[in-house]
């Protein structure tokens, strides 16, 4: 029978149940084989429930530093019968099956071009504990301890890991450490150790940190100065403010008294939630939310109230699929339209595009200044690909001389000095207004907040030119916006490239991967990513230098292309959507595949080499 | 309506208060409610009752949802930050602004279709909460805006001015209150200045979440014969269980009273409330009694108003969530940025 053979180059799949405390044996492995130097990047698959249903954690190692997800599975660790067909059917030709033969299974249930490797896991758990609880979570330990010694991965890092994570827990320490090894003695003893596909110590992972854009947006939020946070549960935002939470705690903990230089609050729905946070920013405080896509949907009324009365307030939208159950532990990218145009009336609003945990570390705290600056709700707009999954990247940086920009806001003393205070006036003709903290002079830049109402000078007018006025500064202001966003960035080609790609947020490793792959088979491709919205320049500039341009993404209706094309006035007929929407990642494959179909059919061949 | 504008000039006989305003100092733009709306009334009181507590009206903000009552925060405390919000929206925008800026008087003006319909949950969340606000519901039993709808707080079977019965049970916004916990209730009549003006300045002094229910009769859409909203209605079924004289700390209490006429309850800033007992054995202190006397009343179709209940220990949302002393607001890049010594630690573990 072939065998794959790789070296630091291959994906493990685990197949468990949820609820098992699968987990955190699994980000074991994973932290294990990093500390060995070796890339990897783990994605949680996950149902929405919290025990007995199928879970996945896939594990794509990649000495290169590849960390989409690349498809397929070379190594399935199967401990869910429910899921067994399916999971087989997914495994690579020549590739390995682990599974628990404590139980014989016919051999209708296994392939014939795949290794399997039986380890009698339940009897050993069953013989050496008499918990069950510890014959459960135990069982998890035991089989890292076999790939240990199947995939060549150093024991020594995962007896680190165990010393870090139970310092001061000396009986949990070398009760780990024992299950760990009943686990690696038993395969060198009775499995064919090492596999074709295994690890070789490199020093490829650097100074990078590993870690997911939940936590990663949290802690910006926390250096971007939020000091109001207001949230309602919903997978798979939630961990962004429970981050919150936890790195408050530790960070913004007044020490003279003990008393916490933050409020957060857990709104009884989503509504309240914007509410809270509008409240917050319009009296002066750096406010946020974070959600998914429903949430968006409720929220909406509140942010068209925001964008009208001028109110700063962030965003976090974890994009996941669709409405209601289902798809909610799936990933998309499917609320763009929603957020850029949400609720009544003439809107559109900021949007930033992570492409990963450091960038979404930096993008929510930029975030803060953006919407203080622009008097507005600004969207961080990430994934539950970004959210949900650690990642490998680069380390959290803060210049210290970085002071907030607290935007326009009129002081006592420029009141009592007798300025002239509008709260909707454009003195300067960047279309953004002087506001006022409520309390700051007793007789001068009080006003009354409304929608849209009034004029110039917040006094209440139903007269068309004064809403006129106002629609017309609120655009001069998104332009503004324009050249505040974070630019696009460019990645060319090695050689002279026919064809331009244009990608933004979680798409962003597959299509690192994806442009490398393609510029080996000799399609060379210019791409931009694209990291905010209203768009910069650079973007129609992009296009029309390439006959042809792929717009990658993952929603079915080509979200971001629309925005192009209606708020960026670029001309679809260069345009070619590469959409990906059925809830996985997107894979570096997928798009490799459907370029170079469309490549193809738009290559022009010289005639003399055609006929020839 | 007022279709003219009183003269700005102030007259000579208009003195001012400790803080140096006078009374029209806490007026705000003329009202474009109906000609004798009790909205209208519940501004004048809110006017008088600030007015009277030396408050910097620039240190309040006034908020408010949707509809006629929601409008009201424009009429008074003109020189006040004031924000009309979204329909039934209020509560969180206002806890949203309480919490970053402890130092402000919050006044959430709302009315039944805002706070009993749209906004029931909001109402209720933000009570439980405990943040720190006056709130007022204008209640009038009808959606006025939108030219006579019943609201959820119409009494079943009162009749509509176009004559149909109200099938549904009304929702009771003081039940309510007293259940969640708000540590200030009570319920007064627009009609009544002398027991709402009290009222409105005790709220102000509660260091905790108040709620005051004020019946407010809407003179276009519902007062007429049916209605149990109507100034009649209001008047002959009014059940008021004490009078309640505010009294500054400063003030020396010498009124000389009965036994059992007079409870003197102090408030935590350390100002009296005194109330003249108007129902026997009526002790606003008790929440269980109150809300068992509230039932037993409306049950028997009267009214009860006055100071319903004051929590002797009351404490706010900041408290709970232990916020630091200064606003958050006031908090800058220094006291807000851990900086990147801690970013770095926060690296290494994360490797």
């Amino acid at each position: 029978m072939r065998q794959i053979t790789a070296i630091n180059d291959f994906v493990v799949k685990f197949a468990n149940v949820n609820g098992s405390g699968s987990a955190s044996a699994n980000e074991l492995f994973a932290r294990a084989i990093l500390r060995m130097g070796v890339p990897v990047s783990p994605r949680n698959i996950f149902p929405s429930n919290i025990q007995g249903l199928p879970t996945w954690y896939e594990v794509r190692v990649n000495e290169k530093g590849y960390q989409g997800r690349r498809g397929g599975v070379d190594l399935m660790v199967s401990m869910n019968p429910q899921t067994w067909d399916n999971d087989l059917k997914e495994i690579e030709s020549g590739g390995y099956l682990f599974y628990d033969n404590s139980k014989p299974l016919p051999a209708s249930k296994f392939r014939n071009d795949v290794t399997p490797i039986g380890m009698p896991l339940t009897e050993i758990c069953n013989t050496t504990y008499s918990d069950p609880r510890q014959r459960q979570l135990f069982k998890n330990i035991i089989y890292v301890g076999a790939l240990s010694a199947l995939l060549d991965l150093d024991p020594k890092e995962i007896e680190q890991l165990f010393t870090e994570q139970y310092k001061g827990k000396e009986a949990l320490l070398q009760s780990n450490i024992k299950a760990l090894h009943l686990g690696r003695d038993y395969a060198l003893k009775h499995l064919p150790c090492p596999l074709g596909i295994r690890l070789q110590r490199a020093d490829n992972v650097g100074d990078r940190i590993f870690t997911d854009g939940n936590s990663a947006i949290a802690l910006g939020a926390v250096y971007g100065g939020a000091s109001v946070c207001a949230w309602y549960p919903i997978t798979p935002s939630s961990s962004v403010a429970e981050a919150f939470i936890a790195y408050c705690k530790k960070l913004r903990t007044d020490t003279a008294s003990g008393k916490n230089k933050y409020a957060i609050i857990q709104g009884e729905d989503e509504l309240a939630s914007i509410g809270i946070a509008i409240g917050a920013g319009w009296n002066g405080a750096r406010s946020f939310t974070a959600t998914s896509g429903p949430g968006i949907s409720l929220m909406s009324e509140f942010i068209g109230l925001a964008y009208f009365a001028e109110i700063p307030v962030v965003l976090v939208d974890v994009q996941r699929g669709g409405p209601s159950t289902g798809m909610p532990t799936r990933t998309q990218q499917s609320d763009l339209l929603a957020c850029a145009y949400a609720s009544h009336g003439d809107t559109k609003h900021v949007l930033l595009f992570p492409e990963d945990p450091t960038e979404c570390f930096e993008l929510t705290a930029q975030a803060f200044d953006l919407a203080e600056r622009l008097q507005t709700p600004v969207f961080v707009m990430t994934d539950l690909d970004i959210g949900m999954n650690t990642r490998l990247c680069r380390p959290y940086a803060w210049d210290d001389s970085r002071e907030y920009d607290r935007g326009k806001v009129m002081t006592y003393e420029r009141l009592d000095a007798g300025a002239d205070f509008g709260r909707y006036l454009d003195v300067d003709g960047d279309g953004i207004p002087f506001r006022t903290y409520p309390g700051t002079h007793p007789t001068r830049g009080g006003y009354f907040t409304r929608g849209t109402t009034k004029n110039r000078y917040a006094q209440y007018s139903e007269a068309g030119p004064d809403y006129v006025d106002n629609m017309q500064r609120l655009m001069r202001k998104f332009e503004t916006a324009k050249s505040l966003v974070p630019k696009p960035l460019l990645y060319p080609a090695e050689k002279p490239a026919r064809f331009g790609a244009i990608f933004y947020g979680s798409t962003s490793p597959a299509m690192q991967e994806a442009l490398d792959t393609l510029s080996e088979k000799g399609i060379h491709v210019n791409a931009l990513r694209i990291r905010g919205f209203p768009f910069a320049d650079e973007l129609s500039d992009f296009v029309a230098s390439h006959p042809w341009v792929f717009v990658i993404e993952q929603n079915r209706d080509a979200q971001l292309k629309t925005l192009m094309v209606t708020d960026g006035k670029i001309n679809p007929a260069r345009l070619i959507s590469v959409l990906h929407y059925d809830g996985t990642p997107i894979t570096a494959r997928f798009i490799v595949e459907q370029i170079s179909r469309h490549a193809g059919a738009r290559s022009v061949v010289p005639l003399k080499k055609a006929v020839a | 309506m007022t279709y003219l504008a009183k003269p700005k000039l102030h007259h000579p006989s208009l003195a001012p208060n400790a803080a140096g305003y006078t009374r029209r100092d806490y007026e705000g733009k003329i009202s474009t409610l109906c000609a004798g709306c009790g909205h209208d009334s519940i501004s004048a009181s809110i006017i008088q009752a600030c007015w009277e507590l030396d408050i910097q009206p620039h240190r309040v903000a006034k908020l408010s949802g949707i509809g006629c009552s929601s409008k009201t925060p424009d009429y008074f405390l003109g020189n006040s930050h004031g924000f009309n919000s979204v329909h039934g929206r209020m509560p969180s925008v206002l806890t949203g602004a309480n919490l970053a800026n402890r130092d402000l008087l919050y006044l959430g003006v709302s009315g039944d279709g805002d706070s009993a319909s749209i906004g029931l949950g909001q109402f209720a969340h933000c009570i439980r909460r405990g943040v720190n606000m006056v709130y007022i519901v204008e209640n009038n039993g009808v959606y006025g805006l939108t030219k006579g709808q019943f609201s959820a707080t119409a009494t079943k079977g009162s009749k509509s001015k176009r004559g149909v019965l109200n099938p549904d049970e009304p929702v009771d916004l003081v039940g309510m209150a007293l259940l969640l916990r708000a540590t200030f209730v009570a319920r007064a009549f627009s009609g009544d200045k002398k027991q709402l003006v009290p009222l409105i300045k005790a709220a102000i002094k509660h260091p905790g979440p108040s709620f005051i229910d004020v019946i407010s009769p809407c003179v276009a859409f519902n007062n007429h014969e049916g209605s149990t909203k109507s100034y009649d209605y209001v008047r002959q079924h009014n059940a008021a269980v004490n009078r309640l004289d505010f009294i500054e700390s400063r003030e020396e209490i010498t009124a000389d009273y009965a036994p059992g006429e007079v409870i003197n309850i102090a408030q935590h800033d350390g100002s009296q409330l005194r109330l003249r007992k108007l129902a026997a054995d009526y002790d606003p202190t008790d929440r269980i009694k109150a809300m068992n006397h509230v039932q037993e009343r409306a049950a028997a179709g009267e009214i009860v108003t006055g100071l319903l209940y004051l929590a002797s220990e009351a404490a706010d949302l900041h408290q709970y969530i232990s916020t630091v002393d200064t606003p958050l607001n006031q908090l800058g890049t220094k006291e807000l940025c851990p900086g990147s010594a801690a970013l770095e630690k926060i690296n290494a573990g994360l490797r």
